[in-house]
């Protein structure tokens, strides 16, 4: 753990994604708390610029809504969003990858011909359908993102197995007799671990992208504010209020490249040996 | 939701005052030019007159802008606003009506009421034909009422005074009411009375006619295609009743879901004509000093959008009239008008728009209140139960409207849940009772008779139906009000009665009124005589040309 540490902030880009990761988790706990007014409140004349006053610092939307308390209560959906529903997507998937690589055969195939099923199917466009088909809820929003995002799990959990279960340690479990469930739990999937990790922080990074995309297209959650929403709604005014839309975009830009600098050093620090042979 | 049911109420008065007492009622007549009655005769398709100083040019495509898409084109069965601004190009209706909401000549060329303005007499147009070359005929008509009479809920409500209909020719269709009606000779124009074709529809089930799908009128435009989510096309009927007419060669309906998508496709030409409320109301002012653009506020005078809150009076905290009251202190009204509106429109002060006969706004004023507000909703025992929003998925204008409306509510302490939902989505959940607040605007068509009763009086509470009394409200004094209004004479015994039926309702608070709406329309100037009626862009293009 400590060597794991230690590669981590070795890495200039871990770091910087941790420290990004750090701001936008702190603001996304505690700022609700700073700022206790809805985001939805109307406080100010609509279309009011940025850096006019200091009560509304970016600005207000064309309801005259706060955009700085919109960006401190859409990181909360963001980053909530992008969490649960890559937990969701590796309950799924790391069972499903593990089982078909585990026991190979026919039970592999029914597996991976069920998962390619999910994989044939553009993503985002089966994220839309699902969610227009449940209605926009935060729920539902969950469940179509992990929906569509846990078939490369399984894939990439599958070929790590496939390739540790012929590994001694793995046989020698099997002939003193220990049960499956067993073996995979405690022998192999620890150390199929790492890249499954690496995947998960890519995966967060793209859930909030597509939580964004969604709302952008007026598919969020109608009671909650969240980044897409707040792009989406702006972007009609584009042409007279730039820093409706703006603000909120960067706040997904920034926090989609924090969630794969650190991707990239936990990549690092979880595979020196790849990552020094790459240099 | 965004109804689109009209009728033409005050046309009929109007009418009835003029025309009063068995005068023929023939267009020579009201052009009143005694001298050139020649001309007059000329011009008896009429509405173009004014414009006659310059001659139309045929052919050509205009390209308009329809949001949303409509669900449906079958105008008997489906009345959402758009349908009837497609619609009205394939169907028609016996009369049409004037910006001062006069009657004028379509499907019938003639008309004449009685001594007793109990029977009314309507000549048939000859040579009219449907679009499949079937000869429409008296029977169509009578057909057409009694289907209507099961499809459309504000045609019941405006035939509930007939006593009879008869075809003594293929030509004459006569009316007999039970009793004196005012507004009778407002409820024909095509969207309260659209004419089907008897021969297609007789015998089969109306809700799964294939027909439903591809449209048959009289209409100056015929139903081409319809490409989802992308457009609909109408091209030239060449056997149109009215010589010459219509004069444009095709007319798409752009579907285009997105608002600035809307507006842009105005800029860069891809579409010609803006009806109103088709781009968001920030976008007027710019899209208006456009090069070779013209605006027109005209052609909404027959319907008066009145825009507000469905309130489900039969379950939860809204049974309890305090808490809608508390309701209408709760919403800023005014900041929707100047924030949402752009300025545009009026604030509501009860069921009737200020522009309908009758109105008053001497009743109970609800102006922003909030500590009122939670004054009224702590004195009903409010909790904090949750309350069901469902906005209008009519655009970005709409939606912001809801989030602005459930904010004021939130800030009195009451707790929202906004349901989203799609155009069809949001209708059925109306029509089935399923919501505890809803946003709609309606149509009012001039006279309390037609436009105002048919959302309170208890006769009209039926499932499955969206235009009616959807929010419950029962309350045996307004039944009686409306009805006696409704034949009262004269005049002045009417206004009594609907004065008095106005404050009952401000007071009861059965719906939460929010807005007068006012749609302004954006075109190139090159569109001519687009808008000739009361009945605006819904009343069919069949007058308009392009000046290439």
């Amino acid at each position: 753990m400590k060597q794991f540490w230690k590669s981590m902030l070795k890495s200039p880009s871990g770091v910087i994604g941790l420290v990004i990761l750090l701001v936008a988790i702190s603001v996304a706990v505690f700022g609700p708390m700073l700022f206790p007014n809805s985001p939805w409140r109307m406080v100010q004349r609509p279309f009011l610029p940025p850096f006019t006053l200091s009560t509304v610092p970016l600005g207000t939307d064309a309801l005259g809504r706060d955009i700085f308390a919109g960006m401190i209560f859409g990181a909360r959906v963001s980053l909530l969003v992008g969490l649960v529903s890559t937990l969701a997507a590796l309950i799924v998937g790391v069972p499903v990858g593990a089982m078909a690589g585990y026991f190979g055969g026919k039970v592999d195939d029914a597996l991976m011909r069920f998962t390619e099923f999910f994989q044939t199917i553009p993503s985002f466009a089966l994220a839309i359908v699902l969610v227009a088909i449940l209605q926009p809820s935060i729920y539902s929003i969950v469940a179509s993102i992990a929906v569509v995002s846990w078939p490369p799990v399984a894939r990439l959990v599958r070929g790590e197995v496939l390739s540790l279960r012929t590994r001694e340690y793995v046989q020698a479990a099997v002939v003193t007799g220990q049960s499956n469930s067993w073996i995979i739990l405690r022998e192999i999937l620890p150390n199929a671990l790492s890249p499954v990790i690496v995947l998960a922080s890519l995966m967060v990074a793209t859930a909030i992208l597509l939580e964004s995309s969604l709302s952008f297209l007026g598919l969020g959650d109608p009671n909650l504010i969240s980044w897409g929403y707040m792009v989406g709604a702006g972007r009609t005014v584009i042409r007279q209020a730039w820093w409706i839309t703006v603000f909120p975009g960067i706040a997904i830009l920034i926090s989609v490249l924090g969630l794969n600098l650190i991707g990239e050093g936990l990549n690092d620090a979880l595979n020196p040996r790849l990552s020094r042979e790459g240099r | 939701m965004a109804d689109g049911d009209w009728d033409g109420p005050t046309v009929a008065l109007r009418a009835r005052a003029r025309a009063k007492r068995f005068r023929l009622v023939s267009l020579e007549k009201d052009y009143d030019m005694p001298k050139r009655v020649l001309l007059g005769l000329l011009l008896a398709c009429g509405l173009a007159a004014p414009a006659l100083a310059q001659e139309p040019k045929t052919g050509g495509v205009i390209n308009a802008v329809i949001q949303p898409e409509p669900p449906g084109l079958m105008l008997a069965q489906v009345q959402n606003g758009p349908t009837q601004m497609v619609s009205g190009n394939i169907f028609e209706g016996l009369l049409r009506y004037s910006p001062k909401l006069d009657p004028l000549p379509e499907l019938a060329e003639s008309w004449s009421v009685s001594e007793d303005a109990k029977t009314y007499t309507f000549k048939l147009k000859k040579g009219v034909t449907w679009h499949d070359g079937k000869p429409f005929t008296a029977a169509d008509v009578l057909f057409s009422i009694e289907m209507l009479k099961q499809t459309h809920a504000r045609a019941r409500t405006n035939l509930a005074q007939v006593d009879k209909v008869e075809t003594p020719d293929d030509h004459t269709v006569v009316f007999t009411l039970k009793q004196p009606f005012g507004p009778f000779l407002g409820i024909f124009e095509v969207g309260s009375m659209p004419m089907v074709p008897k021969h297609l529809y007789a015998g089969t089930d109306w809700k799964t006619n294939p027909y439903n799908n591809a449209p048959i009128g009289t209409g100056p435009f015929m139903f081409k295609e319809w490409q989802k989510g992308s457009f609909i096309r109408l091209v030239k009927n060449p056997n149109y009743h009215e010589k010459g007419k219509p004069y444009l060669d095709e007319i798409y309906w752009q579907i285009i879901p997105d608002a600035a998508a809307r507006s842009v496709a105005y800029e860069t030409g891809k579409v010609d004509v803006l009806p109103g409320g088709s781009v968001e109301n920030f976008d007027v002012p710019r899209l208006s000093k456009l090069k070779d653009t013209c605006v027109t506020g005209a052609g909404w005078e027959f319907f008066s959008p009145l825009a507000w809150l469905w309130l489900n009076n039969r379950q939860g905290p809204l049974a309890d009239k305090r808490v809608r009251q508390a309701i209408m202190y709760a919403v800023d009204r005014d900041f929707a008008k100047d924030v949402i509106w752009n300025g545009l429109g009026k604030v509501a002060t009860g069921p009737s728009a200020s522009t309908i006969k009758f109105y008053t706004d001497d009743v109970k004023k609800y102006p922003y209140d909030p500590a009122n507000a939670k004054a009224l909703l702590k004195e009903a025992g409010y909790k904090g139960e949750k309350i069901r929003l469902l906005p209008l998925a009519y655009g970005e204008t709409w939606q912001r409207w809801g989030e602005a409306v459930k904010q004021n509510l939130q800030d009195v302490g009451m707790t929202i849940e906004t349901i989203a939902t799609d155009v069809a989505g949001g209708n059925q959940k109306i029509a089935e009772w399923d919501y505890d607040i809803a946003f709609t605007y309606l149509y009012q068509y001039g006279d309390p008779a037609l436009g105002v009763g048919r959302n309170y009086i208890s006769s009209n509470i039926a499932k499955g139906q969206m235009f009616n009394n959807v929010e419950g409200y029962s309350n045996p004094e307004i039944d009686k009000l409306f009805a006696e209004g409704a034949v009262a004479t004269p005049d002045s015994k009417r206004k009594e009665i609907y004065e008095k039926a106005q404050k009952i309702l401000v007071e009861d608070v059965p719906v939460a009124w929010m807005l007068e709406l006012q749609f302004p329309t954006i075109m190139r100037c090159k569109v001519k005589n687009l808008i000739t009626t009361g009945i605006g862009v819904n009343d069919g293009f069949k007058d308009a040309w392009l000046d290439k």
